[in-house]
């Protein structure tokens, strides 16, 4: 078992298993965020819920921090090995005659989303720990006390352009990261082809629908504002 | 058709190696890539200059000696074929073409365009086979009932003749699409079986133990693999590692 964990077959398993775990979260962050376009009541309702909610917080939290490191640290690990396993460079070498360029930049683009996830912790997360588990205050009130703060907190984040442009900027780079990843995940796992052909269409849309969801809620609330 | 080649030259593994400028006149479009080379050295040996050296044996596509990295791509700009069978009618008069040996880290050169492929003798040698006996009172092979569908996929699989541009493509210079499909021309069968698990893992370890690198599933293998090997093999294997892990 241990010998499975650190074989090139092994490593990339674990890689699949931390992916879709992350797309899978990506999906349910997104069904949240989408209630704050439709009602700030059933956002704030939602937010609430996830952020006080036991089993989310103790047990879910822990499993998602752990997912991410292991996926990006894992990501660098391989590039690494990877690079190291060609020393002389090919002075000519046309890679778009075989390969998307999205299937060769994973790093890159994993770079832009783990840089706005760094701002994304400092923005969101951060912020949410210091008052709930420092200061102590579970409540979810506003200062005043006047109903919840969550919706007031996302609104007022997307006043800034500079901070909207970034963010469209990374879900783009997310975008990109998914067209490939979402049907090398299912490669990696060894689905067989047959099943990975209806899968691909079902990934092509959710690396498209999903980002650029994210998007538009961030550009609906910029205006909205 | 009148071309410029730019060619790695390198005495020998110790020796450093570098990109060389030759000219070549009067190429015919019907000759093979090969045959090309031989011009250019035969144009060398007269002028008392040392020839490229480069693999070949078949010349006709099945043993997969012959390697090089022709404008970028193993085996060149055609698909589906390996140096020996690409035609000189897909380069222009006038091009440039640049012809570099196959890299990998576990693929050392060896001399100018000549690379040691021996790691995919050992990934081989370490669980590529079946154990049957041969002392004369051999099984006949047909008394074994297989069904169309898996003979067919073993035998796809088995085409793969280790010629190595999986390798040399690959970003990652990844041996999978080579050890998938050797290790699933076995697992389709009923006398690969037997042997299944432990073949599975001591052919990746051998693989992991030679420095190839880790696949990306960027698919490059697939395209340019003169036996149109399917990526599905390195899925096949992905799986039997699993199930071998399991069972023990
Ligand atoms: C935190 C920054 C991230 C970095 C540095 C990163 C890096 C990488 C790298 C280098 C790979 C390629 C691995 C390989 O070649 O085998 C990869 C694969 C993948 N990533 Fe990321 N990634 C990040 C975030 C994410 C996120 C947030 C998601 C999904 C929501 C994601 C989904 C995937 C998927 C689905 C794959 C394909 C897995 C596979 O091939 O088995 N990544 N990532
Ligand atoms: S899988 Fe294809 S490219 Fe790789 S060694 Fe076999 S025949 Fe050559
Ligand atoms: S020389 Fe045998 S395959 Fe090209």
């Amino acid at each position: 078992m241990s010998r499975f964990f650190t074989s090139s077959i092994g490593r990339k398993y674990a890689m699949a298993l931390s992916a879709l775990f992350l797309m899978f979260f990506l999906l349910q962050h997104f069904a949240i965020n989408i209630l704050s376009v439709f009602s700030p009541n059933a956002f704030n309702e939602a937010s609430h819920f996830m952020g006080t909610f036991w089993a989310v917080q103790y047990l879910l939290q822990p499993v998602l921090l752990f997912g991410v490191i292991y996926h990006f640290v894992m990501g660098f690990i391989l590039e690494i090995k990877n690079r190291n396993a060609r020393v002389v460079k090919y002075a000519k070498n046309n890679g778009a005659a075989n390969s998307s360029w999205m299937s060769r930049n994973m790093i890159f683009s994993g770079l832009a989303i783990l840089a706005f996830l760094v701002l994304h912790f400092i923005d969101f997360w951060i912020p949410e720990i210091n008052t709930k588990y420092i200061q102590g205050d579970m409540s979810g009130l506003l200062a005043d006390g006047e109903g919840y703060r969550y919706y007031e907190e996302l609104t007022h984040k997307f006043v800034n352009p500079l901070r909207v442009g970034a963010y469209i900027v990374a879900f783009v780079f997310l975008s990109l990261h998914l067209m490939h990843g979402f049907s090398s995940a299912f490669q990696s796992s060894g689905v067989s082809s047959m099943r990975k052909e209806k899968l691909q269409k079902f990934g092509k849309a959710y690396a498209i629908i999903i980002p650029l969801g994210f998007i538009l809620i961030a550009l609906f609330h910029h205006f909205n504002h | 058709m009148n071309l410029t080649l730019k060619i790695w030259r390198q005495k020998d593994s110790k020796t450093k190696g570098q990109m060389v400028d030759y000219k070549v006149t009067d190429i015919s479009e019907h000759m093979s890539f090969l045959e090309m080379m031989d011009v250019l050295n035969e144009q060398l040996i007269n002028a008392g200059e040392e020839p490229v050296a480069f693999d070949h044996d078949c010349r006709e596509g099945i043993c997969g000696m012959c390697s090089m990295y022709i404008n970028g791509e193993a085996h060149g700009p055609d698909r589906g074929v390996t140096t020996c069978q690409l035609h000189m009618r897909m380069f222009k008069d006038g091009d440039t073409i640049t012809i570099e040996p196959f890299r990998a880290k576990a693929f050392p050169v060896i001399k100018d365009l000549v690379v040691d492929r021996s790691s995919f003798d050992r990934i081989q040698h370490a669980g590529g086979y079946i154990s049957v006996n041969t002392s004369g009172n051999t099984q006949d092979a047909n008394a074994i009932p297989i069904s169309k569908h898996a003979a067919d996929e073993a035998m796809d699989a088995a085409t793969c003749i280790g010629c190595g541009a999986c390798v040399a493509t690959c970003k990652n210079s990844s041996a999978m699409l080579f050890v998938g499909a050797k290790v699933s021309q076995y697992a389709l069968l009923p006398q690969g079986q037997v042997e299944a698990t432990d073949r599975v893992k001591n052919m990746v370890a051998q693989m992991d133990l030679e420095g190839f690198g880790n696949c990306s599933n960027t698919g490059a293998c697939e395209i340019e693999c003169p036996k149109g090997i399917s990526l599905e093999n390195i899925a096949r294997m992905n799986r039997e590692l699993l199930k071998a892990t399991f069972k023990g």
